[in-house]
Order: C-alpha cells, then structure tokens, then sequence
C-alpha cells in the first residue's frame, strides 16, 4: 500500500468517493496494466469500426433495446463467448503459474493476485459463460421448438439480459478499479467476512452474482411460463421436444434454487456492512450455515448447466442418427428425477464438515442413485444410434466426444460420492479433475455442438467444417491432456488453489496439464477462425432450405434465419417430432392468405435499469453513498415509469408478413 | 417403439386428415401468462423467505449472552400488528369485489385503507425495532437477534414495496379506470398482498409465539 495523500484521506474525499483512491488502481502490477491496455485498445478500435460504419443506430434498435428472443438468444452467446476469454485467459495463467512454481521458484504470479485469478476462473466460467450461453440458447431455441412467436413476457427478456450483462460488467471492473474476491469461488466464510476480506474483492463479487443473479431468476420465470403457456396447438407435454422439456426441468431448478443464493449473499453482505453475526466466528454466527445454504443453490446449479444440454445431445443424437429419440418417456422421467435428487445431494460437498456417518451415508447414497437416471439416458442416446443411419457432422462429433468424456467424468463422481474416499480426495486436485470433467465434457461440449447444430438456423449458413474439425480435436485431446494429470496428482494427494509446490516429482504432471492448457488454446482459436472463415464464405455454407441436417423439431420448419415473427401460421402438432412428422404427412407451405402478425414492441427500459445498477453496485462497493441512494431512486423511478406505459406491441403489417414469405417462396424454388 | 397417440378431431379437416394450421391463428391475448408468471415468482420469493426463516431456526438459541425473545417481545403489541396486516388482506379483498363490479371508486377507497393499515403495520414494526435498538438489543448483538431482524426486516422491506405498488397502481387507476391491464395488476398485487399475509403468520407463529415458549 502507497501512503496517501493527504487530501485522500479527508472527509470530503471520503464523501464523494468512498473508499476509493489512487492506491485503489493496480497500477504496480504489469499483467494487469498490459491487459488493460490490450483491452482499452480492443475496445477503442470496436467503437471506432461502429462509429466509421455508422452501426450505432442498427445496435440500438436493432439489439440493445430488441424484445426479439432470437437477438437477445445471441446477445447471450456473444457475451458468453467474450467472458469465455476472460475466463480461459484466468485458466491458463494458473496452468503456467503450477508449471513453473518448483525448486524454489515463485512462478510469476504473487499471491494476491493469483488468489484472485482462481475465484474469477470460477465465478466467470459458472456465471458469465455456461449460465448466458445456456439461457442464449434455450432462448434462441425454445420458443421455436413450441411453436410460439415470442416468450411470454418479452421486455423482462431483455431485462434478464441487460441484468446479466451488468453483473459481468461488475466483476470486470474489478480487474482494474481495486481488486477481485480472493476467496475461492464460493467466497466461504469466515475468510469472506470483514475481518479476513477487509477489501473490495468481496463485495465485487457479491454485487456482480447479485445482480445477474435477478436477471437470471427473471429469465427462469419467464421460460417457464413460456413453455407452459405458449406452445402450439396439439403440443401435450408428451409431444415437447426433449431440449424443450430438458430446458423446463433446468428453469424449475432456476427458479428454486436461485433464491437460496439471493438470500445468503444477502446476509453474507449484512455480515459485512452492517456487522451482523451470522456467519462469524463469534456473537453466536456459524460459517457452515452458509456453507450449507450455498450448495443448496450449489448443487442444482450444476444440474441447471448440465441439463439443457443433454436435452442438445438428446435432438443431435436423433436428427444425425436419422431416427426417433430411442425412450423418449424414460429420458423425460429421468430429467425429472435428476432435476429432484438434485436437491437432495449437498452435503456431498463438504462430507468432511463432520456430520456424522448417518448423514453422510445418505448424501453419499443419493448422490450415487443419481447415476442411474444420468445411466438411463447415456443408454437412451446409444440405442438411438443403434441401426441408425448416423452421419459425423460437427454436432455429431461433439456428441459422441461428450460420451466418452461424460462417463469418465461420472464415474470419478460417483468415487466422491463415497464418504470415506471422500476424506482422502476432499479438496484435492482430482476433484478439480471430476468436476471440470464432467463440466467441459458436458457443459462445453455440449454448447460447442449446439453452437455447430443451430448456427445455421440462427444466420442461415452453416459453419465450415475443416476448422470446426481441427478446434474439435485439439479441443478433446487437450482435455485430456490437461486434466488426465490432475487426477493423478489428486490421488497423490495435492490440494487445490496452491500456487507453489516443493515436491519436483511432481513438476512433470502439472508440466503435462499446461500443455493440454496450451491445445485448448489453440482449440479454441480454431473455433474463432472456424466462425470467421465461415462468416466470410457465407455465400458457399448458405442453408436456403431452412432446414439443413434433416431436423426433426419445429425450429427446422421456418426459414433460416427466421422471421421476426417465426411463424407466419402457427403449426398444429399431431405427434413428438413435429417437422419430422410433416414432413413425412407431405406438409406444403401455405402460400396465401397471410395475415397481420401481433408482436410486442421494443423498449431501452431494460437497458436503462440494468445500467443504474452497476452505478448502485459501484456505489456499494466502494462506500459511495451518494452514488447508491441515487442509482437506487433511480431504478425504482424507472421500473415505475416503465409502468406507465401501455401501449407495448404492434402488428406487422399484412404486406410485410406477404413479402418476407414471398422471399422464402422464391428461395426455396431455386432448390427446385 | 413410441405408440401414435390418437389426433384431436378438432385438429383433422373434413376429410379426417390432420391439418398442418388451423383456420383461425390460436391467440395469446395479452397477460394471458402474467398470473401464472407472477406466481411462480412468488414461489422464489418464498424461497427467500424459507431461507431466513431456516437461517433463524438455526440461529435462534444462539444469543452470545444477550436478550432472548422473552427477554424482548412484547406480545400485545405484536397481536396488534397481526390484526393491522390482517385487517389490510381482509379490505385488499374487498378492493378486488368492488372491482369485479367494475366500482372505481369503492376499489380506490378500499385500496386507500389497505395502504393505511400497511402503513400502521410498518409504523409499529419501526416502533418496535425503534424499541428493540434503544434496548441493546441491535442486529449486531447476537446470531438469534441477526437472524430475527433479517428475517421480519425482509418481511417489512415487501409490506414497503407493496406500499409503493399500491400507490402506483391506485394513480393508474385514476388515470386509465379499471382497464384489463390495470385489472390483471391489481390480481398481481392481491396475490402479493395477501402472501406476505401468510408470510407474517408464520412469522407471527415460529418467531414471537413459539420464541415465548422457548
């Protein structure tokens, strides 16, 4: 810490800006200054190439403010994508720091900063990468698949979205205004109370999850209820698309469990700011209280992330096998039943709290029963490739990738569901090793095939193939080769979040991970050249049929991209696969009788919300009073305001819906 | 291996085959999702509350040597305060019959008195905490008077946003009469209204009645 000067310290100062000064800037730390830099630059040159293409207005009106839940969809996947940098960047700094920590080096990374590195990983990829890019998707797809021209409740959307968008916003300014939580990615008590976290690093972190935590409790809300409500005529629940129900069961745990995390981040901060003694060592509080309360959200956190997904590799498995979902009842009771033993599982995380062997044994046995329904559907999608005309498309690829990878990783999880193994493993890297396996494997791949699936849907072209190939295997075989060491270490016995080891036997194993870090790097610049070469050869890869694996569901029966309003008529639905189906029943697109197309309309209400509450975040980090109250009448004045509004839809015109159909019509014919 | 589950006859044409579109565009008229979207978010809110309710069933004997709730609670006041939110649940109730019968005055007058009785509900809680503080008996005194503040504070701090929600809606009201829109937010409100009604009653049960018996 610099002396201040003295004005720093006086009482004006402290009115107007808290507990910020200059100290407050990590000016002394190089990596985080050249990042600075490098990020400063990248975003001057994109305001630059907006402005000289005078996009402002188009991203205004087009995006920012939209209630179309296809835009916000890929709104979602953008700003997953960009934190999925950051948070890989986090990634690889801690593989090199473990690589080069031996014979007495101290690696290049001091203490607070890589403590800090390690909760920002965490945070980042669970919050602002799986969390939007799940909700893009089940955005973007959802009211497809059912049917329906919006969600139920289209401002909310974008209010989700700008909120989740805030929150990241927050935890990013903490990289270069103060400092990031140092706790680990819980931010457990006692070490996250006052007394051991004195800094700003905590209350980043609980007002950065605070406020995406709103947006995606809204978003939760609103996809229920779009799923209930809005699905096309004949649609019975039995007769959902399996990524539609598989998305149901994950908003349900949304929705139950999101709160839980609201309630103990508030009293965490209540701890914090005004001195309560819940979770304190001392006047009565008990730190595994919220230790307890933060795997009750925990764990079905990670059912919310995985879910979705097994819902993608459920219609991938189907439409590139050419066949029917083989046990589609059996795989929604099974997603049915996973979504409920998720709540009955936390404890797993913390055997060693000491509850005793009656406690432990059933958190140990329902974890393991787990497995069966997650058993159940692994066989599900191998029967249905059984005798399948299966074809290796990129999505396909990815699918397959996840099952072997899956299973590995379940069945390490299934060894920590063990108690007594547990007590050894507690902690170590072979957790570490379980959990991204079963999180990369599942989660990750699973985005990456419905990122190749439903591109083509999204901008009507399909991404290219020679570098989507070479990103999947750099991709899969850095896994591998990143994390295979880490259960060995694991095993070996070494903890987690160490930033220098004494043991030189052990340098080789964390030599091989960061090489495994360093393939997934070069994976994942495969991806991003895999979309701009695509991009740029767009004309080629160009999905004129709408419908270009041979799809089964409803989102395949529209154009690609699709309209505003998705459907010009709503579909009736006679059985599950409904295009495959019509498909098969000779359907014929309507090619008269259009109508006006009732839509909600925009608004920058959202935006505007989601704005002043990183200035009410901001204000609260940093003791800036003032700047909270005011962002917070603020918000209430808006929310209010925003009532007063009734006029909130419009019709596209007859004409319009007749001409964009029109276009289709004549785009099909050149298929002939 | 799936058995073709038998079509609706209202979705087959003359002929008996199934039609691809229906005549008339279904239609999801506007709000047609709000109750059940505003139900399921007050199913999270009660979550919330379960939360603080457990965190206070954990906490509650933990008293660090201070006051316990024999020590602090004074029952008739909190009788009295029960009676203000009920009576308030009890005329929120009839502001929604005089709008069924589409009376905009009666539903502003019954609306005004449920705002007053929230607010005599706020006004002996601040009195109470007022009275509570002044004692030593602050948030910061033990685990047992954290967890109690949260958890009625939290109670207090939904009864305030349900005052400003009533307030709005009473000025749309004025302004636009009972329209659908103003109609379907009212039923929301209701809905929160009497919620945190049954919120308080266990509240009133697990925290001053049974912490009397501890």
């Amino acid at each position: 810490m610099s002396p201040h000067p003295a004005s720093e310290n006086s009482g004006i100062w402290k009115l107007i800006f808290g507990r910020l000064d200059w100290s407050s800037l990590p000016l002394h730390e190089p990596i985080v200054v050249g990042t600075f830099l490098m990020v400063a630059l990248g975003g001057a040159v994109v305001f630059g190439l907006v402005t000289k293409y005078k996009l402002w207005g188009t991203l205004w009106n087009d995006w920012f403010t939209t209630v179309d839940h296809k835009r916000i969809g890929i709104m979602y996947m953008i700003l997953g994508l960009i934190m999925f940098l950051r948070g890989f960047a986090d990634a690889i700094m801690m593989r090199l720091q473990q690589a080069m920590a031996f014979d007495g080096s101290e690696g290049y990374l001091n203490a607070h900063h890589y403590d800090q590195i390690f909760t920002a990983h965490g945070v980042i990829m669970i919050f602002f990468v799986a969390m939007p890019m799940i909700t893009g998707i089940m955005n973007y797809i959802v009211p497809l698949q059912i049917g329906a021209r919006d969600v139920s409740f289209p401002f909310l959307n974008n209010f989700s979205f700008w909120m989740t968008t805030a929150g990241a916003i927050i935890v990013m300014m903490s990289l270069f205004v103060g400092e990031f939580a140092r706790t680990g990615w819980l931010a457990y008590p006692p070490l996250s109370g006052i007394a051991y976290s004195p800094g700003v690093g905590v209350d980043y972190y609980i007002w950065g999850l605070q406020i995406a935590g709103i947006g995606t409790l809204l978003s939760g809300v609103n996809l229920i209820a779009t799923i209930v409500k809005m699905r096309a005529p004949g649609m019975t629940m039995m007769k959902m698309p399996i990524f539609t129900w598989t998305s149901l069961c994950a908003n349900v745990l949304i929705v139950a469990a999101f709160p839980v995390l609201t309630a103990v981040l508030a009293l965490l901060s209540l701890d914090r700011y005004i001195g309560t003694a819940f979770f304190t060592n001392d006047m009565g509080g008990n730190p595994m209280m919220y230790v307890n309360l933060i795997w009750i959200w925990g764990h079905p956190e990670v059912y919310i992330l995985i879910l979705p997904l097994f819902g993608v590799f459920s219609e991938v498995t189907s439409t590139f096998s050419s066949k029917r979902l083989f046990g589609y009842s059996s795989m929604v009771y099974a997603t049915i039943v996973i979504a409920l033993l998720s709540y009955l599982v936390w404890l797993h995380h913390f055997f060693t709290m000491g509850s005793g062997a009656s406690v432990n044994s059933f958190f140990g046995i329902t974890t393991m029963v787990i497995s069966i329904p997650t058993g159940a559907k692994l066989f599900n999608w191998l029967f249905t490739m059984y005798r399948g005309r299966i074809r290796y498309e990129l999505p396909m690829m990815w699918t397959v990738a996840f099952m072997l990878t899956f299973t590995v990783g379940g069945m390490t999880g299934v060894l920590l569901a063990v108690p007594p193994a547990d007590f050894v493993l507690h902690n170590s890297l072979f957790l570490i090793a379980h959990f991204h396996n079963v999180i990369i494997g599942g989660v990750l791949f699973g985005l990456f095939a419905a990122i190749n699936y439903w591109w083509p849907k999204a901008f009507g072209y399909r991404l290219e193939t020679t570098w989507g190939k070479r990103s999947f295997w750099l991709w899969v075989v850095g896994f591998w080769t990143a994390f295979m060491p880490l259960y060995v270490l694991g095993l070996m016995g070494v903890t987690r979040r160490m930033r220098v080891f004494d043991d030189p036997s052990l340098q080789i194993w964390f030599q091989i991970a960061a090489l495994g870090a360093v393939m997934i790097a070069a994976g994942i610049a495969c991806m991003f050249i895999q979309f701009a070469v695509s991009i740029k050869n767009r004309d080629q890869l160009r999905d004129t049929t709408g419908d270009p694996w041979d799809g089964r569901t409803l989102e395949w029966a529209t154009s690609s991209p699709p309209p505003d309003y998705n459907f010009a008529f709503t579909p009736v639905i006679h059985d599950g696969d409904a295009w495959a189906d019509m498909k098969k029943r000779g359907y014929q697109r309507p090619l008269t009788g259009y109508k006006a197309i009732h839509m909600p309309s925009n608004t920058a209400t959202g935006l505007i919300i989601a704005g002043l509450s990183v200035a009410f975040s901001f204000g609260m980090i940093w003791y800036i009073w003032w700047l909270a109250g005011l962002s917070f009448v603020g918000i209430l004045a808006v929310a209010i305001g925003h009532t007063f509004n009734y006029k909130r839809d419009f019709y596209i015109p007859q004409d319009v819906v007749e001409r964009t159909e029109g276009e289709r019509s004549a785009l099909l014919a050149t298929q002939g | 291996m799936a058995t073709r589950s038998k079509i609706d006859p209202a979705f087959l044409d003359q002929d008996g085959k199934p039609l691809f579109h229906l005549g008339e565009e279904p239609h999801h008229p506007e709000g047609s999702s709000t109750s059940l979207g505003f139900w399921i978010y007050l199913m999270s809110d009660c979550l919330i509350f379960a939360c603080l309710f457990a965190t206070y069933a954990v906490l509650s004997g933990s008293y660090a040597a201070g006051p316990g709730p024999r020590d602090l609670f004074d029952l008739n006041l909190v009788a009295l305060n029960t009676a203000m939110l009920l009576f308030s649940s009890i005329t929120y109730g009839f502001a929604m019959l005089s709008m069924e019968k589409n009376k905009v005055a009666a539903t502003q007058g019954w609306l005004a008195i449920t705002g007053l009785f929230g607010l005599a509900f706020l006004g002996i809680e601040l009195y109470e905490f007022a009275h509570l503080i002044h004692e030593g008996a602050t948030p910061q005194r033990s685990g047992f008077l954290s967890a109690f503040f949260a958890l009625v504070g939290t109670h207090g701090l939904h009864v305030t946003f349900g005052i400003i929600w009533l307030v709005t809606l009473m000025v749309q009201v004025a302004k636009k009469g009972l329209i659908p829109a103003n109609q379907r937010r009212l039923m929301c409100l209701s809905m929160f209204w009497h919620f945190l009604d049954v919120i308080w009653i266990g509240v009133f049960t697990f925290v001053y009645l049974m912490g009397m018996l501890r």
